[in-house]
């Protein structure tokens, strides 16, 4: 049976390595051992439609869905929370208008899908997906509750650091991003191999979110705020605009 | 700017991603549909039952497509892009339009992006019609040794196209690295 310390062992060992992104051939994440091709990437330059991301609108997303907490009769249980942030290309210039999806567990740490066997309680009130569009400066914002860490089963006593899952679009198709966002201070942090695939301390850091004042709501909500910063365009901004 | 990294869709991306009517980007059955379909596979040939693939594509007659809507279809708007996980048996299918080229002479392709538990950042691919002709033409396929490049490649079908998509091993698909990431990623 492999313990915490054996992953943390195998984490240690990974720990020098440089980049940003998150090594994809690392064993200490066991489900990526099949799942992670062996070759190196072909480099290529992007066209046609690779220079273009797809189009999502009004049509697609209603503005009550970024609302997490209001899609059943009752209020769901939990720390309420708001998430916000910008959405920026590798130029530092926003993304407007594209589509954003969120997902996560409950208060308790419990995932609305048949998959999830954590004998946490379900919550009647929160489904945990959320969608919305970044206005014309690239912002996003989310109202949900707090997600709970929860166990999993890459090794004895394994824990994942309470996060939500972001699925993001660039104005290229190559921008294409799916990711985590983390709470600042997570004690499980440090025990995580999906956290800890990303070596570099300071990519890490870029998906943490930060505890915002100006974000908290009066007697409602606390405030986080979380920028995304995706790969650059390969268009110029005259052919973008 | 140092972009995001990447994390994995995990085990539970079914509740936020896939959505009905996501792998309908024409009404099969409809004019000029075609089913383009395929099993993700992983390092031990197994069926990946818990992936999910996304295509973006030009038109029948390689126009990029800017039209909203793919998240609630009407059955007549194409809008290029579509979403489809795959069932327990690894299987994937959409059933679309075959794009056309965005560039006179060169050979048409979709772009596709994978996901699954396990494969800790989404990878890059494109998946070309048949046409061997125009093959010479293309600077990724004309870059590859010819059996890697045969992954790239969909089969016709009497259907459509058929295109497997297999994570590492034996007739490992070719992925992606486009400028912008490895500029970031040096």
């Amino acid at each position: 049976m492999t313990t915490q310390a054996d992953i943390n062992a195998e984490i240690g060992a990974r720990a020098g390595e440089r980049g940003p992104q998150p090594r994809i051939d690392y064993p200490p994440y066991r489900s990526s051992v099949l799942r992670h091709p062996a070759h190196e990437p072909s480099p290529v330059d992007p066209e046609g439609v690779e220079l273009w991301a797809p189009c999502f609108g009004h049509r697609d997303v209603e503005a009550a869905e970024s609302d997490l907490t209001i899609q059943h009769a009752g209020e769901p249980i939990g720390e309420r929370i708001v998430v916000t942030g910008r959405v920026l290309d590798g130029q530092g210039r926003p993304v407007a208008h594209q589509l954003v999806e969120a997902w996560q567990a409950n208060a308790a740490g419990r995932y609305r899908h048949l998959r999830d066997q954590h004998p946490a309680p379900l919550d009647p009130n929160f489904t945990g997906v959320g969608r919305c569009l970044t206005d014309a400066n690239g912002a996003y914002r989310f109202q949900t509750i707090k997600p709970g860490p929860y166990p999993w089963r890459n090794h004895v006593n394994a824990w994942r650091p309470a996060h939500i899952h972001f699925s993001l679009f660039g104005t290229d198709f190559t921008q294409r991003l799916v990711t985590q966002m983390y709470f600042p201070g997570d004690p499980l942090f440090d025990l995580d191999p999906i956290y800890q695939s990303i070596t570099d301390p300071k990519a890490r850091e870029l998906l943490v979110a930060t505890y915002d004042h100006e974000v908290t709501r009066p007697e409602h909500s606390t405030g986080y705020r979380w920028d995304i910063v995706l790969t650059g365009t390969h268009r110029t901004p005259v052919e973008a605009s | 700017m140092t972009p995001a990294p990447g994390q994995t869709v995990g085990p539970f991306f079914h509740l936020g991603l896939p959505y009905d009517g996501g792998n309908e980007l024409v009404p099969p059955g409809s004019a000029g549909a075609i089913r383009l379909h395929g099993r993700v596979l992983d390092g031990g040939g197994e069926p990946v039952p818990d992936a999910l693939v996304e295509i973006w594509q030009a038109g029948p007659g390689g126009e990029v497509v800017r039209a909203p809507g793919s998240l609630r279809r009407d059955g007549w708007t194409f809008t290029g892009w579509g979403r489809a996980a795959t069932d327990p048996e690894g299987h994937y299918w959409f059933s679309t339009l075959e794009p056309g080229a965005t560039e006179a002479g060169r050979p048409p392709f979709f772009a596709v992006t994978v996901f699954a538990r396990g494969l800790l950042d989404r990878l890059f691919t494109r998946a070309y019609l048949p046409g061997p002709e125009l093959f010479g033409a293309d600077p990724l396929l004309s870059a590859l040794p010819s059996e890697r490049a045969a992954t790239l490649v969909t089969t016709r079908e009497p259907a459509g196209l058929r295109f497997d998509i297999r994570l590492q091993g034996d007739g490992e698909t070719v992925f992606l690295s486009f400028p912008g990431q490895r500029d970031c990623w040096a």
